[in-house]
């Protein structure tokens, strides 16, 4: 027994300060892509070209769609130029499926809170079923980690629960491959009403690394899932789906 | 180990396809036959459209593989697996896929629940739609045995799977586990390839193996392209998967903490998992070590300032780690549910071809990192970690021993990057033509195997993948035999597989 009081003390408390300060994130960390294509040579289309899933748009206005975007670079290393950048933002979640698809030089649109309806249900204890449909565990693991006593996410009145009769809406993660439509369906019928969606990571939100595989079928609205919240990475920080879910109950603006 | 028809090769080593030994059936069979029996492991065993069986059989102690072929004149042949259990799931496999039918397999089932891959030939003649986990399921019969049925949706944070129990009371006869559900299509995709995504396909095989199965790809596209790749740079890849060993050894443990109830390893380990892969996110920007490697070297470089900067880290997060584990090992509580749970019998792990931790488990000395070294392994081994015993304890002894170990590879090679710059690697030619190569790294969960076969362009004629999750199911299967049904969080929590990096 002592040596566990003994290794408490030593491990001290480490639940961190956050949203109260925000925690240092490595210089390496790839958030929200920023670009500037007025600078371009013209007909220059490289970044385009060297997306693998598709997620830069040159026509009719040069966009980058972060429901896509797995942030690897790859766009960054083909510019001939310096127009394409991540930056070090983590905050990415969107209410709106085309509130991710970002237009050079306009204002990100950040996920608003829920309704005040929904708000009064929900807005002080949510329970969250996480449905794993497809995917590579990365995004999971990510959703996982805010459960440690790290992140604490229970001090926000967030929990994620067994089953979807205890909940109040569901995390999906995966492309939803064929294989678990009907296990998704299922859950999603079984969380009682009012419910909310979120999808976590670029799979969920438009299939991901697997958007062009027919054993899939494009994230949960591609299954059908109205979904309320969208937080994109490939997989998203913990930060980035935190900010997403404090944003939804109101905490953050 | 007499004389077999193999052609013999090393890890990572691309020969043309025409020296890989194109054997009758017969030939074939009892090469694998005699060879498994002789002490060789069936380390992938896979089929392609034009009715080519491919074999590689592994002769650790001999630091070799052997390679064999055989072209079947028609869609069938009789099953190895009553003859080499380690064919087992290898064969309903390549069934599944290319609709072969090995016949006499006596456990002849889909694996992943999806159309074959050639047109018009169904190893099992379906018509109809296929339902992920509708099989006959193995049934116990008794007036008071009763069947509990899992999955695939699970009551926690974790992938799916269709798990079904035959149990009387308490006490389980028979587990069968039914996956397929994260079925995605890699193999299939990376057919053709390389394409744009191929490199993204590797690292989400699995994702909490990025690593370890990204530098398998990596290393097969560099030995098909007969590159050279700095020295540097192989030593930064086993600093980023030896860093991935570390956190996911870490917060199995703290997991196998928490299923028997105690919770401060189970409170800290979660938390210092964290840590270690901060790390990785220290050196590339991504915790699970995504655009870390690329193939012909490094996407993102660990300059000499980087890497002083984590071996700092590494000694905070390894005393941390010592901390919260070292109280397992004081608990009797844990010692006593640890080590009465869980057992697999040495000699059927070997039959079934257990690899990684499980096998180390109990007590077969099997490391990729020793047997077959690539990369800095060579001239920096690492030592092997073994228990004899088989059980949950067992599992977590291993772990930790392992830890230990990649806390001392990683310190010395964290030195030995502080004092040296990045060297520009030479771009990567295209793959050669008709080659055929194996490339093998021991990931945390054990070997991971990528096996590829170019075209006449070379393009990937077939690409086969083998996480170590697709070995060691069974031996999950086999450690709940007599077991309690409530002790299966904790067995399946000692395993820890993937399903994704199963069902590809």
């Amino acid at each position: 027994m002592i040596h566990i009081l003994l290794s408490r003390w030593r491990q001290g408390r480490r639940t961190m300060a956050y949203p109260r300060t925000l925690p240092a994130l490595p210089e390496r960390f790839r958030g929200r892509p920023q670009f500037s294509p007025g600078d371009c040579p013209e007909d220059c289309r490289a970044c385009r070209d060297a997306c693998p899933t598709g997620a830069i748009q040159l026509e009719p206005k040069p966009s980058l769609d972060l429901g896509r975007c797995l942030f690897c670079t790859e766009c960054v290393d083909a510019c001939p130029g310096e127009v394409l950048r991540f930056t070090g933002d983590h905050r990415l979640a969107a209410r709106g499926r085309e509130d991710l698809v970002q237009e050079a030089g306009a204002q990100p649109r950040l996920a608003e809170a829920l309704d005040k309806e929904l708000m009064r249900v929900l807005g002080r204890s949510l329970k969250l079923r996480v449905v794993s449909a497809g995917g590579c565990n990365g995004c999971e693991v990510d959703v996982n980690v805010l459960g440690t006593l790290a992140w604490d996410i229970g001090r926000f009145g967030i929990q994620f629960v067994a089953s979807p009769r205890h909940a109040d809406g569901l995390i999906i993660c995966g492309p939803v491959t064929a294989n678990m439509a009907l296990a998704v369906q299922k859950t999603y019928d079984a969380v009682p009403d009012p419910k909310i969606v979120i999808a976590v990571g670029a799979c969920a939100i438009s299939g991901g690394p697997y958007l062009h595989q027919a054993e899939q079928l494009g994230g949960a609205c591609g299954a059908g899932i109205p979904v309320d919240l969208f937080i994109p990475g490939c997989p998203p920080h913990p930060l980035t789906i935190l900010d997403g879910l404090l944003r939804l109950l109101g905490r953050i603006h | 180990m007499s004389e077999t028809l193999f052609t013999p090769m090393t890890n990572g080593q691309a020969l043309p396809l025409a020296e890989i030994a194109d054997l009758s059936l017969a030939e074939f069979r009892a090469a694998v036959v005699r060879g498994v029996r002789g002490g060789l492991r069936l380390a992938c065993l896979c089929a392609d459209e034009e009715l080519n069986l491919y074999a590689v059989l592994a002769d650790d102690p001999g630091h070799r593989l052997l390679a064999g072929r055989t072209r079947l004149d028609r869609p069938r042949y009789p099953s190895l697996t009553p003859e080499c259990a380690q064919a087992h799931l290898f064969e309903r496999e390549l069934a599944e896929q290319f609709g072969i039918r090995p016949e006499g397999h006596p456990w002849f089932k889909p694996v992943r629940f999806h159309a074959s891959w050639a047109e018009g030939r169904d190893a099992w003649n379906r018509t109809g739609p296929i339902l992920p986990g509708v099989i006959d399921f193995y049934q116990v019969k008794g007036e008071e045995v009763h069947e509990v049925a899992v999955g695939p949706v699970h009551a926690g944070v974790i992938e799916p799977g269709h798990f079904r129990f035959q149990c009387h009371g308490e006490t389980v006869f028979h587990l069968e586990i039914a996956l397929g559900y994260q079925h995605r299509g890699i193999e299939r995709a990376l057919a053709g390839g390389p394409h744009p995504l191929s490199l993204k396909h590797a690292e989400t095989v699995c994702g909490d193996s990025t690593v370890a199965h990204t530098w398998a790809y990596c290393r097969n596209l560099e030995a098909l392209a007969g590159a050279e790749v700095p020295a540097r740079a192989e030593r930064v890849r086993s600093v980023a998967l030896e860093l991935e060993r570390a956190a996911n050894h870490t917060g199995d443990l703290g997991a196998m903490a928490g299923d028997v109830g105690f919770l401060p390893t189970s409170s800290f380990c979660g938390r210092i998992r964290g840590d270690w892969l901060n790390m990785t996110a220290e050196a590339c920007g991504s915790r699970l070590g995504r655009d870390w490697l690329r193939p012909g070297g490094l996407r993102m470089d660990l300059d000499s300032t980087r890497a002083r900067a984590l071996a700092a880290r590494l000694e905070r997060t390894w005393d941390d780690t010592r901390d919260a584990v070292e109280l397992l090992w004081g608990a009797a509580s844990v010692l006593n549910r640890f080590e009465a749970a869980g057992a697999v019998d040495p000699i059927l792990a070997r039959e079934i071809g257990l690899v990684g931790v499980p096998a180390r488990a109990c007590g077969i000395a099997l490391d990729v990192r020793r047997d077959h070294p690539y990369g800095p392994y060579a001239q920096h081994p690492v030592a092997l970690s073994l228990a004899a015993a088989g059980n949950v304890h067992s599992r977590a002894w291993v772990r930790w021993l392992e830890l230990a170990e990649s806390h001392s590879f990683l310190r010395s090679a964290l030195v030995s990057l502080a004092w040296s710059e990045p060297e520009r690697p030479a771009p990567l030619p295209p793959p050669a033509a008709d080659s055929f190569c194996v490339s093998m790294v021991e990931g945390w969960r054990g070997e991971v195997l990528h096996l590829a076969i170019t075209d006449a362009r070379g393009r990937f004629r077939r690409y086969k993948i083998v996480d170590p999750s697709f070995h060691n199911w069974f031996g999950l299967a086999l450690a709940l035999r007599g077991e309690l049904i409530s002790d299966f969080p904790l067995c399946n929590k000692s395993f820890n597989l993937s399903y994704c990096g199963h069902d590809l």
